[in-house]
């Protein structure tokens, strides 16, 4: 089969590999009918997330049909339509059955590895290097879905791929960067990052009852889609400075909460700020620029939340903690616990009250992988979110 | 990749203790236990004796300096004409250097007598000592003490008494090589028993104790998450048959009995006497807190013997031991939650750490790969 193969920083090609087969009694394959690049897979090609091998298939938002199910596979029949969740989890560990399914204690053969750098290791993703399992990803014709009487949905004939095909990783990931806001009716909500995952961000916070919400970026494309089409008010940190912004757009007190839907590769405004951390960064003194965490922790309110979506690595400097503690913040995050938020939103879509493609800007083959890293990373063509199709 | 590697290799789990620390981590375990209210022993995890024939050539040379320094003390003279030193002029200034005594039967007696008694000190040591090596190297100063007066009398004898001088330093020579190689054989044994290497590790599995001790307490079930266990055969009296997979193809075998054996508490067997790798091992189950599952702690310890056969073991358990147990443990923890041991396509095989750095990319195999 043809996969999009990591071969290095900044280079990614679509190359002939083998099929994949079952290896475990509970695995099944699906033949990928589309597939998106995320985010997160820039960190990938931009060589910042360690214990990548050059060869590793790319990918982890994939959806399709079953092709083969392991023995132990009782739920699906060939031929069924799945969406994939990102993270691999067992539905059988502590962590699963509380509703931590990114942190699934079984699904990570090389929990070693990510042990000596996080404490503890989270639960394997696809595609997403050798220290989260080193897994195929399915940025591919076909993909090995370990787990998959856990982990896959279900899709409905009727629902055309582009609108479910973000329950994988983006919407789910958006949604509970809102819902970790602790929303109860009427607050004011930051989003740094008016990407694929922060426009989520922004739908879903409306949904969860935010009066009102704002939306953090540079690009100017994506401000107004922001605008246009999560109905947030743009800021561009380009033109201002965001803290001072923030308080004034919300009568001196700030947001009552801030969601970083930007991460490890942050970027600031000023060239000398965004100098210092990309020289420490390269350096390898530190493996993340927070920039919009710092910005995030010192705008929101006394006693709000931070929420952090956006995909950090290792280690960052300059963690205004101060700022946190002595203002009662509250900061919550995590990798999306896909499992439990996939037939929730799945039935939203279906009522109507939110249609996840609106982010989707690129349709492009998946031979056109290489393009399509490129282009979301030079942010051209206003490029948001690229799907493959096989 | 560097730098994972960096961190891999500086952050070692070793743990190299004797015996008695391993009796000391032990005691800190049940000290633990109590603080959590646990019900865990403190049972020393010892290292069970290995092969005993190390210590039966430190016992026959015991035997024999008994005799020959006890005849030295009793029989001076008788002794001096069988090694041919009973004539009076040579021997008289030798002696006489040596002991001060302007007398030469009399120096010649007391000097024979003193060596006799300095063949008697190490006999003790030599057939009683746990660890004999120190007693045998004094054994070899002796024969080199020996060695260096029959070499001085050597040529100032001649016919019969020269012949006779001769065949005692030929003896005196053999005797020699005897002792080297017993001493380096016995401070070998000491050596990996100052070796033996213990580990632990734990591990909280989502499932009853009485059913996680009973999947532990078929050790045939071992080999499916210990991966450098090929086979353990059990019969029906508490011994078991354990075979562990060597680099190249070397397999290392041994018997192993159940020490403790108490229901959905804790398991601890041993190798049987005589083992080439003596070993233990003890598992304890406990309730996690808050009833979450089982709590499963799992310390082994084991002496390399020296040679080949030692560092075959080396690579066998790893460089980390500790590691090593943490990764079967993982590997447990898999089958018994999720019922067998999670692949992926980067490890297809369910790779050690060690290895985990070094693993194929995340991409299909061509072939299935088989374990």
């Amino acid at each position: 089969m043809r996969a999009t193969c990591w071969q290095g920083r900044e280079d990614v090609r679509v190359e002939e590999v083998p099929d994949p087969q079952i290896l475990n009694s509970r695995d099944a394959v699906v033949r990928v009918t589309s597939t998106a690049i995320c985010g997160s897979d820039l960190h990938l090609y931009h060589g910042y997330i360690p214990t990548m091998k050059h060869g590793d298939i790319l990918g982890h938002e994939f959806m399709g049909e079953v092709v083969e199910v392991g023995p132990e596979v009782d739920n699906l029949r060939i031929g069924d339509r799945v969406v994939v969740p990102f993270p691999i989890a067992c539905g059988n560990c502590l962590a699963c059955q509380t509703g931590l399914y990114s942190l699934c204690e079984n699904s990570n053969p090389n929990a070693g590895l990510a042990e000596k750098l996080l404490g503890h290791s989270p639960g394997g993703l696809f595609g997403y290097s050798h220290m989260l399992g080193g897994y195929a990803g399915g940025q591919a014709e076909y993909a090995r879905v370990p787990f998959a009487d856990v982990g896959p949905i279900k899709i409905p004939d009727d629902l055309p791929d582009e609108r479910v095909l973000l329950l994988s990783d983006v919407f789910p990931t958006g949604y509970m960067g809102a819902e970790m806001c602790g929303l109860t009716g009427g607050e004011i909500v930051a989003v740094w990052g008016a990407g694929a995952v922060g426009l989520l961000a922004m739908r879903s916070a409306y949904l969860l009852g935010a009066e009102r919400v704002i939306a953090i970026d540079r690009y100017p494309y994506r401000l107004r889609m922001a605008q246009e089409r999560a109905g947030a008010e743009p800021l561009n940190y380009e033109e201002v400075d965001v803290v001072e912004a923030l308080r004034e757009m919300t009568g001196g007190r700030g947001p009552d909460a801030c969601i970083d839907a930007v991460g490890m590769e942050g970027h600031h405004s000023s060239a000398m700020l965004q100098g210092y951390d990309r020289a420490k960064q390269s350096a390898r003194l530190e493996t993340d620029r927070p920039h919009a965490l710092r910005e995030a922790i010192r705008s929101c309110r006394n006693g709000g939340t931070v929420s952090v979506i956006g995909a950090y690595a290792g280690f960052v400097d300059k963690f205004p903690i101060g700022s946190l503690m002595n203002r009662s913040l509250t900061l919550r995050s995590g990798q999306c616990h896909v499992q439990r938020y996939t037939r929730l939103l799945l039935d939203r879509i279906r009522r109507g009250e939110i249609d996840p493609s609106f982010v989707i800007t690129h349709r492009l083959r998946l031979d056109d992988a290489p393009t399509g890293y490129e282009m979301f990373r030079q942010k051209q063509d206003e490029c948001v979110k690229v799907v493959l199709k096989a | 990749m560097l730098w994972v590697k960096f961190l891999v290799r500086h952050f070692p789990e070793v743990i190299r203790v004797d015996t008695y620390m391993v009796m000391v981590r032990g005691a800190h375990d049940g000290d633990r236990a109590r603080a959590n209210g646990g019900t865990m022993r403190e049972v020393p995890l010892d290292v069970p004796e290995g092969n005993p024939v190390g210590r039966l050539l430190p016992r026959a040379l015991g035997l024999l300096s008994l005799g020959l320094g006890v005849a030295a003390v009793a029989a001076p003279e008788r002794l001096a004409r069988i090694i041919g030193l009973d004539d009076a002029a040579p021997a008289r200034s030798a002696a006489l250097r040596m002991t001060g005594i302007d007398d030469a039967v009399l120096a010649r007696s007391v000097l024979l007598r003193m060596i006799g008694a300095r063949e008697l000190l190490p006999v003790p040591g030599l057939l009683a000592a746990r660890r004999p090596a120190g007693w045998v190297w004094a054994r070899v100063a002796g024969d080199v003490l020996d060695l260096a007066l029959l070499f001085r009398a050597l040529p100032q004898r001649r016919g019969d008494r020269r012949r006779r001088v001769a065949a005692t330093l030929g003896a005196v020579a053999g005797i020699t090589a005897v002792d080297v190689l017993a001493a380096l054989r016995s401070g070998r044994a000491a050596g990996s028993r100052r070796r033996a290497v213990a580990a632990s590790g734990t591990v909280t599995i989502n499932r009853p104790t009485d059913e996680v001790y009973r999947f532990w307490r078929d050790f045939e079930n071992l080999p499916r998450f210990m991966y450098h266990l090929e086979s353990v055969r059990t019969d029906g009296d508490g011994r078991s048959h354990w075979t562990v997979r060597g680099p190249g193809g070397r397999r290392i075998e041994w018997d192993a009995e159940l020490v403790e054996d108490n229901l959905s508490e804790m398991i601890a067997w041993r190798s049987v006497r005589g083992a080439r790798v003596p070993n233990a091992g003890r598992v304890r189950f406990a309730r996690a807190a808050g009833g979450r599952g089982t709590e499963v702690r799992v310390e082994l310890a084991y002496a390399p013997p020296g040679g080949a056969v030692g560092r075959a073991v080396a690579q066998i358990f790893g460089e980390e031991p500790g590691q090593q147990i943490r990764d079967d443990l993982r590997r447990f923890k898999q089958v018994i939650e999720t019922g067998e041991v999670v692949l992926s396509d980067g490890s297809p095989a369910g790779l050690a750490t060690p290895q985990q750095v070094l693993q194929r990319p995340a991409r299909p195999q061509a072939a299935r790969p088989s374990r």
